[in-house]
């Protein structure tokens, strides 16, 4: 028994593998309530406050009203999926998958990265559902503007994984969502992403610059209309991945030690 | 079966929750191809023991090695794999994908289709895990375990919350598995599954082994057998005389004598008066359970109980 002919081996990138990801991909479609609140959700929402005939002929920046709020709906959208995306850890540890996990060779890093891969690309499916609605309902935006959009503000949803992910080790609940969607909502409004900023009073529109959907929106509309400070958003951004990648890291770095 | 390196050596371990003594001073040693069986009440230190084997928690004292090395590299390479109690499965992916997510990070790994029908559900391996019944789902942990082909599988309470059938049905799937040599413990508070499955009994309670040694032993460990005949008008203080009568009853024509040594009970029986209808009982393992994690047992350990 000691000598058996096979070698044994642990898998490379700790478990990482496109396998895997395709797995988590089909687990995650096959979720109808993801399904909704990403890729439906924000389109209806665009479709409900963005096609207003006035702000299709109204101009903002480069494109038309339209076009603005299909941007900040996109991003919206991107938000939700990001971060229930990262917030899955909080379901499968409640139902004791993580523990099933630490019986294979798998990596937290890897588990994490998996989450982040699957909760990205489904940020990227939120703005591109948007936008496909938006370029169909009137939005207007020169193409090179519009993908800088999409690109910028799918990469700063990256915040929102990682919110995602510090909630999800934070919060040991099976339907942490119902707690998240409704907070998505306010960091939304508070951000500026369904009613722009220069329509608030002056004291909440100066808070609203230090909450964290502020900095994905004003860096996603940039190619388009610039409507705030952009040095003050990249700081935004910055400073949130900071804050909740480091509450990540030690939530989770705690968790394997009490597993 | 080389010997030289124990499947699981554990030494002088104790493991402390705040205040709480979960395991005692515990020290085990199990060879390859052993078929053990880790029997105590709840709250006994069985799932803390079978934790620290799996280096899923470290020991507050001592030192647990497998296969001679960290537990933790052991899992990794798939060499040690376990059927947990609390181990939880996706409901939404089905049986098959939770196969294949597993099987994809382990090198090698048997193929997915000859562990789903070795833990007989290939036939229902495309229903959604939320759909499948508890035994279903269980024998679906022991797919799992069994995709590294391991050299020493771990089972915790592992038929618990399952119907007769479903019970059956899995342990004729584990002992068909163990006939290969596979080094098996497993950790119950059913006695009769320890009987019948177990090579070796390992009686915990308190955190400490109470006993250890075959299933015969630990029941002669509960003291005796008793010798029931037919006898009228018994000389009970004859019978109490007889080396190692420890009690004597009797019920109307019966006559129920209880001691260490059945054979001289018998003898005297059957040479010395008219009795007739003999019958000898062992003690099940149910009374040496009872006698042996009650309050008031003492620790004891039959000779030659390790292998």
């Amino acid at each position: 028994m000691t000598t058996m002919a096979t070698t044994r081996t642990i898998p490379p990138l700790g478990g990482f593998s496109p396998a895997f990801l395709r797995l988590e991909f089909r687990r995650m479609l096959r979720n109808r309530r993801s399904v909704i609140f990403t890729l439906i959700m924000p389109s209806a929402f665009f479709l409900l406050f963005g096609t207003d005939g006035k702000y299709k002929t109204e101009s903002a920046g480069h494109g038309n009203v339209t076009a603005y709020v299909m941007v900040s709906m996109a991003v919206y959208g991107a938000m939700i999926a990001t971060t229930s995306g990262g917030a899955m850890v909080a379901t499968e540890r409640a139902l004791g998958w993580s523990r099933q996990l630490r019986l294979t060779p798998l990596q937290p890093v890897a588990y994490v990265a998996v989450k982040v891969a699957v909760a990205m690309t489904m940020g990227l499916a939120a703005i591109v559902a948007v936008f496909i609605v938006g370029d169909l309902s009137g939005a207007e935006l020169p193409f090179g503007r519009l993908l800088l959009c999409g690109v910028l503000g799918w990469l700063c949803t990256l915040v929102f994984a990682a919110f995602g992910l510090f909630m999800g080790y934070l919060l040991p609940s099976e339907n942490v969502m119902q707690l998240l969607g409704p907070s998505l909502a306010l960091l939304s409004f508070a951000g500026g992403l369904f009613v722009p900023l220069n329509q608030m009073s002056d004291v909440f529109a100066d808070i609203a610059k230090f909450t964290p959907a502020y900095g994905v929106g004003v860096i996603a509309r940039w190619p388009m209309e610039h409507d705030g400070n952009v040095a003050l958003a990249v700081v935004n951004v910055l400073a949130w991945v900071a804050i909740f990648v480091g509450g990540a890291a030690w939530r989770m770095s705690k968790d394997t030690k009490r597993v | 079966m080389n010997s030289s390196i124990p499947a699981v050596s554990i030494d002088g371990v104790v493991k402390r929750f705040g205040a709480v003594t979960a395991v005692d001073g515990l020290s085990l040693q199990i060879q390859p191809g052993e078929v053990v069986a880790f029997l105590g009440p709840n709250g006994a230190g069985k799932t803390t023991t079978v934790d620290m084997i799996l280096g899923l928690s470290t020991p507050t004292e001592g030192s647990v090695q497998i296969f001679g090395g960290d537990a933790r590299k052991a899992v990794a390479l798939g060499r040690v794999a376990a059927v947990m109690q609390t181990g939880g499965l996706l409901k939404d992916f089905t049986i098959r994908e939770t196969v294949e997510l597993t099987a994809s990070l382990f090198r090698p790994s048997r193929p997915v289709d000859e562990v789903l029908d070795r833990a007989g559900i290939l036939d229902v391996a495309d229903r959604m895990v939320g759909k499948a019944s508890g035994g279903q789902q269980q024998r679906l942990r022991f797919a799992l375990a069994l995709l590294s082909d391991p050299d020493l599988l771990i089972l915790d309470e592992p038929t618990t919350g399952m119907d007769v059938q479903g019970r059956r049905e899995f342990w004729n799937a584990i002992r068909s598995d163990a006939a290969g040599g596979r080094t098996t413990v497993f950790a119950t508070h059913y006695l009769e599954e320890a009987d019948a499955y177990a090579d070796r009994i390992v009686l915990v309670r308190k955190g400490k082994i109470v006993a250890d040694g075959t299933a015969a032993e630990i029941k002669a460990l509960a003291a005796g057998r008793t010798v029931r005949a037919t006898l009228e008008g018994a000389d009970t203080d004859a019978l109490a005389k007889v080396a190692g009568v420890d009690s004597v009853d009797v019920r109307g024509d019966s006559v129920l004598v209880h001691g260490s040594d059945s054979d001289a009970i018998a003898r005297y029986l059957l040479n010395h008066t008219t009795a007739r209808d003999l019958e000898i009982t062992s003690r099940n393992l149910e009374d040496a359970f009872i006698a042996l994690t009650g309050d008031g047992a003492e620790v004891r350990t039959p000779e030659g109980a390790l292998a």
